[in-house]
């Protein structure tokens, strides 16, 4: 379904993507992980046409990127849960929810478009008190929920999600975790997901993917990550500070 | 040695083609707002809060000013014409001084303070908090929805501003010349409409909607380029003012030299 063959990507000097190769297929969980700067914020955007990649080749489903026609059908198929919600403080929760649907090819009537945010809503666990709210007035936890069902709202095929689950206590992390991956079975899309939360991780994941030095380092299935002879793996996922992963003291 | 003569020009190269190269952004950038501002689709609900933003709200500080300057330009002229006896002329030189320049120009630049400051932070923070990119994801340009409608906002609505904001000027004038200066309200009145003419009005209806555009396109340009972090969203705003503001008095320059020299 998405496909990233030798994918190069600079800032200036700094080389961030070194020669991604990465598929995911359909239907699969996909979670990259890695530790910071080290480009998977970078390679999500590239994905989605957000960063143009300097070298290399970006498919989703058969189709390359840079040559697809109409931006807006190929962005239709994509929902994306950022990190920080990114709700748009403007608008009340109901139209952050159905900003895909008042608006652009997918524009329905605006109470047709309220109802089904409000579906989302409750699909996401927050009642419908919530879409008359500004996302300034929710918790974190709530601002989750909401970015969640904006993603889900147009029923994409494919759906990001970007550090899931950071600034939530661990309970609200392990309800967000949950709802994604029921969400995700539930709607039969592709998921890829970038954390370093290894609760995240095997509460998500299908595949396992590791970002590190600006290349795909480890690939496999969760069951495997465990028991994978990679030190920087290990490392990782132990979260030990010695190891062949250079740290900052 | 040579290396002494070198690194001063290498240096100021780098500077002129940075200048020239952020000159070029920002025509494209104005070039692609104003086709998005004719092509659609057209986000009328955005156009619609932008001209409660840029223009309505806009109308208490620009009254304030314009009839503070215009009171104040009167004292002036009354002070400054009465060491050759001409304070009679009081009623014409606030007209046109509030008219063809004080008038545009304080509205222009009360704007740059109030509403592309307000726009660059507020873009800047979606930047940072990555609602731009959210946008996109949207499948909606923000060159559409949020550049588009700022600017169109701005050049539709300074124009009226500038127009209110004359003639609180002219009125601010003639407060003071009539409850301190000993003017007759009716004369001074009539002075003021005898002698102003087309060209004054229309010269300062073209530098609002020239003004409008000019602070519009300075806060969304700094916004979208914004840094990251707090900094980055300060470092925009700031720029964004210092920008507009610079930009509306040399625009003032060249369209009083385009209208009134000939």
């Amino acid at each position: 379904m998405i496909s990233l063959k030798n994918v190069h990507k600079a800032f200036g000097s700094k080389e961030i993507l070194r020669g991604v190769d990465l598929d995911v297929a359909k239907g699969e969980s996909c979670v990259i992980i890695g530790g910071s700067g080290t480009g998977k914020s970078v390679m999500l955007k590239c994905i989605l046409g957000l960063i143009k990649p300097d070298q290399g080749m970006i498919s989703v489903a058969g189709e390359d990127i840079t040559t697809t026609g109409d931006r807006d059908a190929f962005l239709a198929r994509f929902g994306m849960l950022f990190q920080g919600a990114a709700l748009f403080d403007s608008l009340p929760v109901w139209q952050n929810v159905a900003f895909r649907l008042l608006r652009g090819s997918l524009k329905r009537p605006k109470a047709e478009a309220r109802d089904i945010a409000i579906e989302k809503l409750r699909r996401v666990g927050l009642g419908p008190d919530v879409a008359d709210l500004f996302p300034a007035e929710l918790s974190g936890g709530m601002q989750k929920r909401v970015g969640l069902a904006r993603a889900i709202a147009a029923d994409p095929e494919i759906i990001f999600f970007d550090e899931p689950t950071t600034g939530l206590d661990p309970i609200m992390a392990g309800v967000i975790n949950e709802l994604i991956r029921e969400i995700v079975v539930e709607m039969g899309a592709t998921a890829l997901t970038i954390t370093h939360d290894m609760t995240s991780v095997r509460a998500i994941a299908d595949k396992v993917a590791m970002l590190h030095g600006g290349k795909i380092r480890w690939h496999g299935p969760v069951s495997e990550m465990d028991g994978a002879d990679d030190p920087y793996l290990t490392q990782f996922i132990t979260g030990s500070p010695d190891g062949p992963i250079e740290t900052l003291r | 040695m040579t290396a002494l003569v070198t690194r001063p020009l290498a240096a100021l190269g780098a500077a002129v083609l940075a200048a020239l190269a952020t000159v070029g952004r920002v025509t494209l950038f104005a070039l692609t707002a104003f086709r998005h501002i004719v092509t659609p689709p057209f986000y009328g609900r955005e156009f619609l809060h932008a001209l409660m933003t840029v223009g309505y709200l806009s109308l208490p500080v620009v009254g304030l000013t314009a009839v503070f300057t215009g009171g104040a330009l009167a004292l002036q002229i009354y002070a400054g014409g009465s060491r050759f006896s001409a304070e009679q002329v009081v009623p014409q030189i606030v007209a046109l001084g509030v008219v063809r320049e004080l008038g545009p120009v304080m509205v222009g630049l009360m704007i740059a303070a109030r509403v592309t400051s307000s726009i660059a932070a507020e873009i800047a923070t979606m930047k940072v908090t990555e609602q731009i990119d959210a946008l996109v994801t949207l499948s909606t340009d923000p060159m559409k929805y949020l550049t588009a409608p700022r600017v169109f906002a701005g050049l539709v609505t300074l124009p009226l501003l500038v127009a209110v904001g004359d003639t609180i000027g002219v009125f601010g004038g003639w407060f003071v010349s009539t409850q301190s200066l000993g003017f007759n309200p009716a004369t001074y009145l009539k002075n003021t409409i005898d002698f102003l003419e087309p060209a004054d009005i229309i010269s300062s209806l073209v530098k609002g909607a020239a003004f409008g555009v000019i602070a519009t396109l300075m806060g969304c340009y700094f916004g979208m380029h914004s840094g990251r972090g707090a900094q980055g969203v300060g470092r925009a705003t700031k720029s964004s003012v210092v920008a507009a503001a610079v930009l509306i008095l040399a625009a003032n320059f060249l369209l009083t030299q385009a209208f009134f020299t000939t």
